[in-house]
């Protein structure tokens, strides 16, 4: 009667053998490895760049044991692993020594690094040793928050010059325009320039909402729709991500976090990253647009030619090594760009970008463009005080109105990296860190010690109670909870679930409250033997009485590891995933491993006598 | 080998008012103690600059403390951390200064003391983050116990959900009442813990209403108390394996977890241990005043096939 279809057993064996396969990558430990990505924002690490490595690698002799290409949002990364960190030196040396011909400014970052030593059939099944927090594994973790008041005060600061140079444009009398609080004031002589000024602004600048007041003159008072201000704030947030990104991936992070919490916030965790300092600077760092004139004289190309640059002129390169001569003087900043977006040309279908500047950069780039035609203009990048032409157009005639297409020999997917890297090149808004955390990774070693001894320590402590208490059945319970921390393991792996000390206590705690499932079994079996039931009704009735009691327990437990993923931020949330998980594997294996094994064993013998489920005390009957 | 050799049902109920006033009067002494004390909250709820530096010798406190005053600052604390080599040194929020610069300016401070000073950790909280902390808290302790009495409600009934929700909400208080009196470190790990003993309380009632709503089943004729009394009686050797049990994983992580276990461990120690309590004299005792009938568990429907419905 306590026999298993087939495919419960099945099912069992199934769970072990998947469990086993995904917690398995967790004992390969690390391996010493190479990491390439990109050092400047121009520079994109793409998946030919893994062939090139490893053809680099292979010609040297050098031998590796797995090499990856990953993208981490806009980020490429390509990573080799090696036997030993002496192979990993030389590679280092060889990698960087080909991709950077110039030490003196590197294309690329090539870092020294740890990864995952699971063999390659591993990783390709989706194995992958579990994320470890930075309490476990070391590293800096800041919460930076967005001043999205003052991303949203430097756009109406904008838009206070937008509403002079529209108004100019269209010689409509002003008296002033400046921002006041969260909105832009605009003062008139009279109301009939009021009138006229509504008329104009509303067609040119279609973000505000105008509304006249009568103050000691005639004013109108612009706010922001509120699809404006959401906008504004995205594009502050989102511009502010993929900045940070761009300057982490210079640290050589091996696994940089980059989310956005909630409407203002950004999480960055550098793992391994101990110079704070450092990584403060790198986060705070601003890189800088620049449009200037290029000079392409007979003299300046002769002067080219001759290795020397003239006064009045600086000697860049642009993204293909070539020397341009670009005049001091500064055309436009950055501060004048208001927007950059890849697209084509409406009529050679070339790719694109194109560019919105501010109203004040608008009549600049107007006047400009209108005494150089046929010259060349550069748009200049810089970051860590050097400056690399982005790209060098040819002005084709008068650009009026703000909006500049910059088209030529380029692909749709290089468009796209220069629209962002134009938007990416400064912060949006300025942000703050409003918490921070430095894990020393002799620290993190101890954390993951203590944890993984206390448990242990516990683990072997009730596996001992309960045998000496429930015999045999304390041995079914034993295995039980072993595979309870097989499949919680594997689960946790498979999910990448990131494992913290606090995760590490619930694993522990879920032992200890699992072992409820086996004690609520093995008492409700003696029950039914004192109650006089034969061994083997008592083993299907104590399965079965006892799973209700199970059930509604660990629901309850699961309600409130639901509210603590729900509601909790940081540790918490850290130990309510791993509660959970806990809770449903503890139940799928006291409930079915236990049933199966205790099946196994007992099930096939009609003629069963006794259990060695411990004594089964009766009280004599008075 | 069994430790319980119970001959016949033992009367928990009958020194259930005695056992429940004990109840009240701790439960006031802990919310007196939480009013009047307040708790020792922890950087992450009140904001602030912790770090934590390791001496290659025993660390001297006072030159520590001296370093640290030495920068200005009034209003900090600096103590031994797990061994006495390692220290660690909170620092209110100072105004206008950023957390890179105190942690930097404290390191640099006691390097010059000792140059053999690491530092293992650094932890800075804005004043923003706290008081999130605190609602997120109070949501989840909220969404725990409305679920909870939706649970049990539907599962048992309401009577018993009012039972459950006070006796837990009883050692929720208790424990947080323990914070106070000590003035244990109330970090994020402890709420954690908290509320899993919330949960974990439950679940010992749970059981226990579960074997109520059995006997209910079985002894037709017998009355409320007896029949209350006989639940506890017959869960009453699986209580305390089970608690034993998940206990000496507690302690484990009380005594091998290090410091960051620390007092999660301890909440859980006491939450465990009021956890047994206020199941078995508690929960049962308020469901039983609140009375509790046979007919509000065993609905008459003709499921079970265990034999006849009683009618009447």
């Amino acid at each position: 009667m306590n026999r298993y279809p087939l495919w419960k057993y099945a099912t069992v064996l199934i769970a072990v053998v998947v469990g086993l396969l995904y917690t398995l990558p967790n004992f390969f430990g690390e391996s010493p490895a190479v990491q390439v990505s990109s050092a400047k924002a121009t520079v994109k690490v793409d998946p030919a760049m893994l062939g090139r490595v490893e053809s680099l690698l292979a010609d040297a002799g050098i031998e590796t044991t797995g090499a990856f290409y990953e993208q981490n949002g806009p980020v490429g990364t390509v990573r080799a692993r090696f036997a030993s960190t002496d192979v990993q030196l030389q590679a280092r040396d060889l990698i960087e020594k080909s991709l950077n011909p110039d030490p003196a400014d590197p294309s690329y970052t090539v870092a020294l690094n740890l990864l995952p030593a699971s063999p390659g059939w591993l990783s390709s099944i989706g194995a992958h040793p579990m994320y470890l927090g930075l309490d476990l594994r070391g590293g800096v973790h800041f919460l930076l928050e967005v001043d999205m008041q003052g991303a949203l005060a430097a756009r109406y600061d904008s838009l206070a010059g937008d509403v002079r140079s529209v108004l100019r444009d269209q010689r409509v009398p002003l008296a002033g325009a400046e921002r006041e609080g969260m909105s832009v004031v605009a003062s008139f002589a009279d109301a009939d320039a009021r009138d006229r000024a509504q008329q104009a602004l509303r067609q040119r600048l279609p973000d505000l909402v105008l509304q006249p007041r009568e103050g000691s003159r005639p004013q109108l008072v612009g706010t922001l729709t509120q699809a404006a201000v959401t906008a504004v704030q995205d594009n502050a947030l989102r511009q502010n991500i993929t900045t940070l990104h761009n300057r982490i991936n210079e640290l050589g992070v091996a696994e940089p976090i980059i989310q956005q919490q909630g409407a203002d916030r950004i999480v960055v965790q550098l793992p391994g990253v101990q110079d704070v300092a450092r990584a403060k600077e790198i986060l705070g760092r601003t890189a800088t647009l620049e449009i200037r004139m290029v000079d392409d004289s007979a003299t300046a190309q002769g002067a080219l030619a001759s290795g020397t640059v003239p006064f009045g002129l600086e000697r860049y390169q642009d993204r293909d090594g070539r020397p341009v001569l670009v005049r001091r003087q500064v055309v436009l900043t950055g501060e004048n760009l208001q927007d950059a977006q890849p697209g084509r040309d409406s009529q050679t279908q070339q790719a694109a970008v194109h560019l919105t500047l501010d109203a004040k950069g608008a009549r600049i780039f107007r006047d400009v463009t209108r005494d150089n035609v046929g010259k060349r203009m550069a748009i200049l990048l810089f970051e860590k005080g050097r400056g690399e032409v982005v790209t060098a157009p040819v002005i084709r005639g008068e650009i009026p109105g703000g909006q500049v297409q910059i088209s030529g020999s380029m692909t749709a997917e290089e468009a796209a990296d220069v629209a962002l890297l134009l938007r990416a090149g400064s912060l949006a808004a300025p942000m703050q860190i409003i918490e921070e955390r430095t894990i020393g990774p002799s620290l993190g070693a101890d954390n993951i010690a203590k944890g993984f001894n206390s448990t242990l320590y516990g683990f072997i402590a009730i596996a001992v109670f309960i045998i000496v208490y429930y015999h045999l059945f304390g041995v079914f319970s034993t295995i039980g909870l072993a595979f309870n921390v097989l499949l919680l393991l594997a689960l946790l792996s498979l999910l990448q679930a990131t494992l913290t000390l606090p995760g590490i206590a619930a694993i522990a705690l879920t032992l200890g409250m699992a072992i409820d499932a086996n004690v609520l079994i093995n008492e409700r079996i003696r029950e039914e033997l004192r109650n006089g039931a034969s061994p083997q009704q008592a083993i299907h009735h104590g399965f079965e009485r006892a799973w209700g009691t199970i059930l509604d327990s660990n629901l309850t437990t699961l309600i409130v590891g639901v509210a603590l993923l729900a509601f909790g931020t940081g540790p918490i949330r850290g130990f309510a995933v791993v509660h959970c998980l806990g809770i449903l594997t503890s139940m799928f294996s006291s409930v079915v491993g236990v049933r199966a094994l205790a099946n196994l064993w007992y099930g096939r013998r009609r003629k069963l006598q006794k259990i060695s489920v411990g004594t089964v005390w009766k009280p004599k009957q008075g | 080998m069994e430790f319980f050799r119970i001959h016949r049902t033992i009367p928990f109920m009958r020194n259930a008012l005695v056992l429940n006033v004990i109840s009240l009067i701790t439960f006031l002494a802990a919310v007196f103690f939480i009013v009047t004390r307040g708790f020792h909250l922890s950087i992450e709820f009140t904001g602030g600059t912790v770090m934590e530096v390791s001496y290659a010798q025993t660390a001297q406190l006072e030159r520590v403390r001296g370093a640290v005053a030495g920068l200005g600052y009034s209003d900090f604390q600096v103590q031994n951390f797990g061994t006495s080599r390692d220290v660690m040194i909170r620092l209110p929020l100072a105004e206008g200064q950023t957390s890179a610069g105190q942690s930097e300016a404290v390191l640099q401070a006691l390097q010059t003391v000792d140059p053999s000073v690491e530092l293992r950790r650094v932890e800075f909280v804005g004043p923003q983050i706290g008081r999130e902390l605190v609602e997120n808290g109070l949501l989840a302790l909220l969404f725990v116990v409305i679920g909870i009495m939706i649970y049990l409600g539907i599962r048992f009934e309401w009577k018993f959900a009012v039972a459950g929700v006070v006796a837990n909400l009883h050692d929720v208080v208790i424990i947080l009442g323990f914070f106070a009196f000590f003035q244990w470190e109330f970090s994020l790990a402890v709420l954690a813990g908290v509320l899993a003993v919330l949960g974990y309380s439950v679940n010992e009632s749970v059981v226990i209403m579960d074997r109520i709503r059995e006997n209910f089943r079985k002894q037709r004729r017998a009355p409320v108390r007896e029949v209350i009394d006989g639940a506890i009686t017959q869960t009453i050797s699986r209580t305390i394996i089970t608690h034993g049990s998940t206990q000496i994983m507690v302690l484990s992580m009380l005594f091998f977890g290090g410091p960051t276990l620390h007092y999660f461990a301890m909440a859980l120690t006491i939450g465990i241990w009021f956890g047994i309590y206020s199941s078995v004299f508690v929960a049962a005792a308020i469901a039983m005043w609140l009375g509790v009938k046979r007919e509000d568990l065993v609905k008459p429907v003709k499921k079970e096939g265990e034999g006849e419905v009683e009618v009447g």
